[in-house]
């Protein structure tokens, strides 16, 4: 009996799984598209609970920490997120990875990006962090490497767009978005009343995040949103 | 003998003629052939086996699956990891653990106090002999080799198993700052020396620990 070739055949070399040791593992790149290993050698910005492994010499202080304040003060404006923050310190490799969501990580070069504060799980202290006005999402200003989740891959697109809220990640370079509701759906007493009441029925598409100007928008493919969660909640029981 | 392929990273195919193999309890998704599937109480270890389990809370619900044909096994389109073992021990989650073959043997050890952190309980399952087993992890799993001179530290809620001679402790770095809630969220670890070979995931199940 044969079997068709599986969609995506594991890339298993003949000895078995690849094996990674402290000199093999990536440096700053991915392990695997889940799993981005980092290698340290003086701070990073982490989101609690996002290392699952190290090599090295590294300890982790929250936020509030006192020897860290001139760090914090000068790369670390969300009070709102202080709490889910850690600053990891040392030297080794840094393995991270959140719910087994694809992993990419991105540099800026004096750029600026915002981006779902779920999304976002490190990054460097060239970086800076603050609150955007758009609730629950984070911008990052200046020069460095972050590191981010998205549930799928991340799809690049330019403006003018407008995107379906849950499946934006974030934006780089363009001006903060602004709601976008479908106009027919909206005209007359009776669209009225649907949009009010969701009586009469809707699509679910009626209203948008609409993105003009110059940069780059980044959108997952999925509609279920990286809720930001709490720190070792983890994936289904059992596993 | 039987034989472990993985179809896609998700599916775990197992060609039986005649012998048995034992599979997490309700894993099968499809079979082709003759199977018979028989409930093992207390993971086939025997009367002592279903004792330490229900005593130690590694209670492992298995199934004896036996047959000619070809039998697939999934649990909750998790990912499937293949560890081939040759005489060493394979430490493992029970609830991680999919399908072990006929020459392996299964059974309960003591960790310390990482399982307590873990909310896994203060036992792990071990599984000896030579042949393959099939783990589960939520997120393909990454090996990472532990030598002497690079120990490993691992997050509780992503450690998946282990193989070979290390030694675990489990730290923590519980202060003033944790109890009034700045704590690092990284306040457990699990620190692997020795030789050997861990599994980890990219993921991390709720912990008592991640908490803190």
């Amino acid at each position: 009996m044969t079997y068709p070739p599986p969609p995506a055949a594991p890339p298993q070399p003949p000895g078995g799984p690849v094996v990674f040791d402290a000199a093999t593992l990536p440096a700053d790149d991915n392990v695997n598209p889940y799993a981005f290993s980092v290698a340290l050698d003086g701070q990073w910005f982490l989101q609690k609970g996002k290392m699952i492994a190290y090599y090295g010499q590294i300890d982790f202080q929250g936020i509030g920490a006192g020897p860290l304040d001139r760090l914090i003060a000068e790369n670390f404006h969300s009070p709102a997120h202080a709490a889910d923050w850690v600053v990891a310190q040392g030297r080794g490799r840094l393995l991270l990875a959140d719910r087994s969501y694809d992993i990419n990580s991105y540099d800026l070069d004096e750029g600026n990006l915002t981006i779902r504060s779920g999304n976002l799980l490190a990054f460097q202290p060239g970086l800076s962090l603050k609150q955007s006005i758009i609730p629950g999402f984070l911008t990052l200003l200046g020069t460095g490497k972050f590191v981010a989740a998205s549930n799928g891959a991340v799809h690049f697109v330019e403006p003018p767009i407008r995107v379906d809220p849950q499946a934006l990640v974030g934006w780089a370079d363009c001006p903060t978005p602004c709601h976008h509701y479908d106009h027919a759906y909206l005209r007359g007493v009776l669209g009225g009343i649907r949009a009010l009441t969701g009586i009469g029925g809707a699509s679910g598409e009626e209203h948008q995040f609409e993105f003009t100007g110059a940069g780059q928008v980044l959108l997952q493919s999925t509609e279920s949103v990286l809720a930001e969660r709490d720190t070792g909640a983890g994936p289904q029981p059992g596993t | 003998m039987a034989t472990f392929r993985l179809q896609g990273t998700r599916v775990l195919a197992v060609d039986l003629a005649g012998e048995a193999v034992k599979a997490k309890n309700g894993a099968m998704v499809a079979y082709d052939g003759e199977m018979t599937f028989k409930k093992m109480t207390g993971g086939g270890e025997g009367l002592r086996g279903l004792v330490t389990r229900r005593i130690t809370g590694e209670h492992m619900a298995v199934m004896e699956v036996r047959g000619t044909g070809t039998c697939w096994f999934a649990d909750r389109a998790t990912e499937i990891n293949l560890v081939r073992l040759t005489g060493e021990t394979l430490h493992v989650e029970a609830s991680n653990l999919l399908a072990t073959e006929p020459a392996l043997r299964t059974g309960t050890t003591f960790t310390g106090l990482r399982g307590a952190s873990q909310g896994n309980g203060l036992f792990t399952t071990t599984v000896e002999g030579s042949g393959q087993a099939a783990i589960l992890s939520d997120g393909p799993a990454i090996v990472l080799r532990v030598t002497k001179q690079t120990p490993l530290t691992v997050d509780p809620g992503a450690y998946v198993a282990h193989t070979g001679n290390l030694r675990q402790h489990l730290q923590s770095a519980l202060g003033w700052r944790t109890l009034v809630g700045e704590g690092s969220g990284e306040s457990f670890q699990i620190r692997f020396e020795g030789e050997g070979l861990v599994y980890v995931q990219p993921s991390e199940r709720t912990t008592i620990g991640g908490q803190l």
